[in-house]
C-alpha cells in the first residue's frame, strides 16, 4: 500500500487571554491508498483541530504553527490558506464532512445549486452535465426521487439526510481523501449505521481513503483499518485495527477500553472509570499530557518530558514510558 | 405476572397525545402520538432500561409518570396508587418519592443558584429536615454520597465540570430518599472516561440505599444493557419488546430490536468481522401519521401483509419476554 497522505510533526495554537492552547501537539499520521483510518479520543482532544489543519481552515487567533502535509508529491503547508492551490484541494482532492451539517450547508441555497457549484467549480462541467450528475450522486447516496428533491433546501431534510447530501457533495469531485468529522455522531444508530456503511461502500467505489473522526471506539472497531487514538492534542497510540483492541498497550487506550459498557459484556462487568478530568490544554506543561491520570505513572512520567512515539512492531506505535 | 407489592411502579396502557394545532383559532388538525399504549412495571431495587431512537417517546413517558404531562389515557400506579387520580396536593408529595435526572447537565442546574442551594432546595420544599443545623449535615451527607467535596457547596455551576454537575443532579434527585429515579439521558453528554463514573455512582447508590429502583431511559443500548436488570424498546410510541437484559443481546426476537443491537457497533474488531449487520432502511416515520398496522412494517425486514392491517399487542412469550409482533 502506498502512502497518500503523510502528516508530520503538525503543531496548531490558538493564542487566547487565558494563554496558549496547544490544541493540536506535534501530530503525525499517514493514510494509505484505499485506506480507512480512525482518529479517536474524547472531546476536545485536538480531532477535529488536526484535521481543520491539513484542510488549512484555521483561523485567527488559531496558527498552524509548524508541520508537513504531504499530498501528492506536494506540501500542502507550502500554500497560503486562501491560494489557489488550496482552494482547489479543499472539496477537490480532498472533500470533508462535518458534525452537524446545517452549519456545513449553505441554507439559503438548494442542495442541487450546492452539488453543481462544486461541479461547475473543480470540475469545469457545464450546468447541464452537471445537474444530470447531481442527480445521479444523490441516487448513489440513497435519496429517493432525487430529480425532485434536487430544488428543495436543506432544512426540507431530516439530519440523517443532510448528512447524506453532505456526502455526495463530498464525494462530487472524486475526492481522493474523504476526511468524516463525527459525521453521525448526533443521529440514531440506525441511521449512524445506514451512514457508516454507505461511507465504506462510496470510498471503496471511488477509490478514494476514508478518515473517521469519531470518540466511538466500536465504530472504528468496525469500520477502520488502522487507528490513532489522541489525548490532549497528542496521538498517543497507534496500529492496527486488531492490534490496537487486542493489545492496546498505552495506558490511555486501555483505560477507554475498561470504561465503556459493550453489548456484548456477560451481566455483573464493572466498569473502572478513568479518574479525574482531560486537561484544558492551556499552558500545558512538556511531560506527558496524561500522567495525572495514569493509572501506571512513573516518577519521570511527571519530571521528563513527554515520551515520543516509539514502534514496538507490528506497525504498534506507543508513546508511554512504562511500555 | 408479579403481584401488587413487589412493584413499584406499574404503568397501563398510557396514552399521551400532543395536539397540532393550525391557524389562528389554534384548530387541531393532528395529533403526535408520542406515547400509545404503553405498560410495563418496575420492581422494588430494580432497573429498568428504556431504550430507542430520537423522537420515540421516552422522556414523555419519564414525564407523565412524574405528572409533568396529564396522559389522555392510562394509569400510573405508584406504590399502589394511580397517581392520575391525585390532586396537585397529593402530585407535590408524590413527587418527593419519585425524583428525575436529566440528560443536560449544563441546563438543567438553576445557574444563579450555588450548589448548596440546588442540592438543598427539595429538603426545604418537602420539609425533610427541621433545623438549620440538621440541613447542614443532610446537605453535606448528600454531597459526600455522590463523591463531590461539601466544601463546593458555594460554588456556582458553571465552575463545574460536565461530571460534577451531573453529580449535583444526582445529590438533589436524592434528597428526599426517593423509592424511584427516572433518569433521563443521564450520561449522554458526558465524555466517556466521565460516563463510567456517573454510571458507577449510580450502580453504588442502587446497593447502598435500601429499596431504590431506577427507570434509566437513554438511546445507547450497550449503555442500557450494562445498567439495567430489564430493558423495554421502544419504537414511535409503543413498546415493541421488554426483557431481562442478558436475553435482549441473547435472544432479541423482535425484528427492531434485532435490527437495533446490530447498528450498535462493539468495540472489538474480531466481534464485528463476525456479526452479522441488519442495515435497516428508511427513517423512522413521523409520530403525527405512523404507519397503520405495525408501526415498524415499512422498515421491518419480516414484514408480511397482515402487518399493514393489525397492530400487534405487546404479548408475554414467557414470564419474562414480551414481544409485539404478529411474526414472533
Ligand atoms: N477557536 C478556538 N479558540 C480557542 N481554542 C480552540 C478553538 N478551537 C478549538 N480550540 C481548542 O482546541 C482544542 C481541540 O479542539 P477540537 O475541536 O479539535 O477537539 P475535538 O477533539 O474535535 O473535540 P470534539 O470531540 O468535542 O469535537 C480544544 O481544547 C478546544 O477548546
Ligand atoms: N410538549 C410537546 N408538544 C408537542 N410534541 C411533543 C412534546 N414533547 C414531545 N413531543 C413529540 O413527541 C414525540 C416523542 O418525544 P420525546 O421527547 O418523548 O422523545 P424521546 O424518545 O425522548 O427522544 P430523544 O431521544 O430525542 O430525547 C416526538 O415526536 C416529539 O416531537
Ligand atoms: S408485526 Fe410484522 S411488521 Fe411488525 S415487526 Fe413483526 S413482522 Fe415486522
Ligand atoms: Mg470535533
Ligand atoms: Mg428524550
Amino acid at each position: 500500500m502506498s502512502v497518500l497522505l503523510d502528516v508530520k510533526n503538525l503543531t496548531t495554537q490558538f493564542n487566547t487571554e487565558a494563554g496558549i492552547v496547544k490544541a493540536v501537539n506535534d501530530v503525525s499520521f499517514q493514510l494509505n491508498e484505499q485506506e480507512i483510518i480512525g482518529l479517536v479520543g474524547e472531546s476536545g482532544c485536538g480531532k477535529s483541530v488536526s484535521q481543520l489543519s491539513v484542510m488549512q481552515l484555521i483561523s485567527a487567533p488559531g496558527k498552524i504553527t509548524n508541520g508537513e502535509v504531504n499530498f501528492e508529491g506536494r506540501n500542502l503547508l507550502d500554500y497560503e490558506s486562501n491560494s489557489d492551490e488550496m482552494r482547489a484541494i479543499r472539496g477537490g482532492k480532498i472533500a470533508m464532512i462535518f458534525q452537524e451539517p446545517m452549519t456545513s450547508l449553505n441554507p439559503t441555497l438548494t442542495i442541487g445549486r450546492q452539488l453543481t457549484e462544486m461541479l461547475e467549480l473543480h470540475l469545469n462541467m457545464t450546468k447541464e452535465a452537471a445537474r444530470e450528475r447531481a442527480v445521479e450522486l444523490l441516487k448513489q447516496v440513497g435519496i429517493s426521487g432525487a430529480e425532485s428533491r434536487l430544488d428543495d433546501y436543506p432544512h426540507n431534510f431530516s439530519g440523517g439526510m443532510r448528512q447524506r447530501v453532505m456526502i455526495a457533495i463530498g464525494l462530487s469531485c472524486n475526492p481522493r481523501i474523504l476526511i468524516a468529522d463525527e459525521p453521525t455522531t448526533a443521529l440514531d444508530v440506525t441511521t449512524q449505521a445506514q451512514l457508516l456503511e454507505l461511507m465504506k461502500d462510496m470510498v471503496s467505489k471511488y477509490n478514494a481513503s476514508l478518515v473517521i473522526v469519531t470518540h466511538n471506539l466500536g465504530v472504528v472497531a468496525r469500520y477502520a483499518h488502522r487507528i490513532y487514538i489522541m489525548y490532549a492534542g497528542n496521538i498517543v497510540e497507534s496500529g492496527t485495527t486488531e492490534e490496537i483492541f487486542a493489545n492496546p498497550q498505552h495506558p490511555y487506550t486501555k483505560g477507554l477500553l475498561k470504561c465503556i459498557p459493550r453489548l456484548d459484556e456477560e451481566k455483573g462487568r464493572k466498569l473502572v472509570p478513568i479518574e479525574g478530568l482531560p486537561p484544558n490544554l492551556i499552558n500545558m506543561k512538556s511531560s506527558c499530557a496524561f500522567a495525572p491520570r495514569c493509572s501506571e505513572r512513573l516518577e519521570r512520567c511527571l519530571t521528563e518530558a513527554a515520551p515520543p512515539l516509539r514502534d514496538i512492531g507490528n506497525g504498534h506505535y506507543v508513546g508511554c514510558f512504562e511500555k | 405476572m408479579n403481584n401488587l407489592s413487589e412493584n413499584i411502579l406499574s404503568v397501563e396502557n398510557l396514552k399521551m397525545y400532543f395536539p397540532v394545532t393550525r391557524g389562528l383559532l389554534r384548530k387541531k388538525v393532528a395529533d403526535v402520538k408520542a406515547v400509545d399504549d404503553v405498560s410495563f412495571h418496575i420492581q422494588r431495587d430494580e432497573t429498568l432500561g428504556l431504550v430507542g431512537e430520537s423522537g420515540c417517546g421516552k422522556t414523555t413517558v419519564g414525564r407523565c409518570i412524574m405528572r409533568l404531562y396529564e396522559p389522555n389515557e392510562g394509569k400510573v400506579i405508584f406504590e399502589g396508587d394511580d397517581i392520575l387520580t391525585y390532586s396537585p396536593a397529593q402530585v407535590r408529595g408524590a413527587r418527593s418519592q419519585i425524583a428525575m435526572i436529566f440528560q443536560d447537565p449544563y441546563s438543567s442546574l438553576d445557574p444563579r443558584q450555588n450548589a448548596g442551594n440546588i442540592v438543598g432546595e427539595p429538603l426545604k420544599i418537602h420539609r425533610m429536615v427541621k433545623t438549620p443545623a440538621e440541613y447542614k449535615d443532610r446537605l453535606e451527607e448528600l454531597f459526600a454520597i455522590v463523591g463531590l467535596d461539601p466544601g463546593m457547596k458555594n460554588r456556582f455551576p458553571h465552575e463545574f465540570s460536565g461530571g460534577q454537575r451531573q453529580r449535583i443532579g444526582i445529590a438533589r434527585a436524592l434528597a428526599c430518599e426517593p423509592s424511584l429515579i427516572i433518569c433521563d439521558e443521564p450520561i449522554s453528554a458526558l465524555d466517556v472516561s466521565i460516563q463510567a463514573q456517573i454510571i458507577n455512582l449510580l450502580q453504588e447508590l442502587q446497593d447502598r440505599l435500601k429499596g431504590l429502583s431506577y427507570l434509566f431511559i437513554a438511546h445507547d443500548l450497550s449503555v442500557v444493557r450494562h445498567i439495567s436488570d430489564r430493558v423495554a424498546v421502544m419504537y414511535l410510541g409503543r413498546i415493541m419488546e421488554i426483557t431481562d437484559s442478558q436475553t435482549l443481546y441473547k435472544n432479541p426476537l423482535h425484528p427492531y430490536t434485532k435490527a437495533l443491537l446490530s447498528a450498535v457497533p462493539i468495540a472489538d474488531p474480531a466481534v464485528e468481522k463476525n456479526r452479522e449487520h441488519i442495515i435497516l432502511q428508511g427513517e423512522v416515520p413521523s409520530p403525527m401519521n405512523p404507519p397503520e398496522g405495525c408501526a415498524f412494517h415499512p422498515r421491518c425486514p419480516m414484514a408480511a401483509p397482515e402487518c399493514k392491517k393489525i397492530t400487534p399487542e405487546l404479548r408475554s412469550i414467557d414470564n419474562k419476554h414480551e414481544v409485539a409482533c404478529l411474526r414472533v
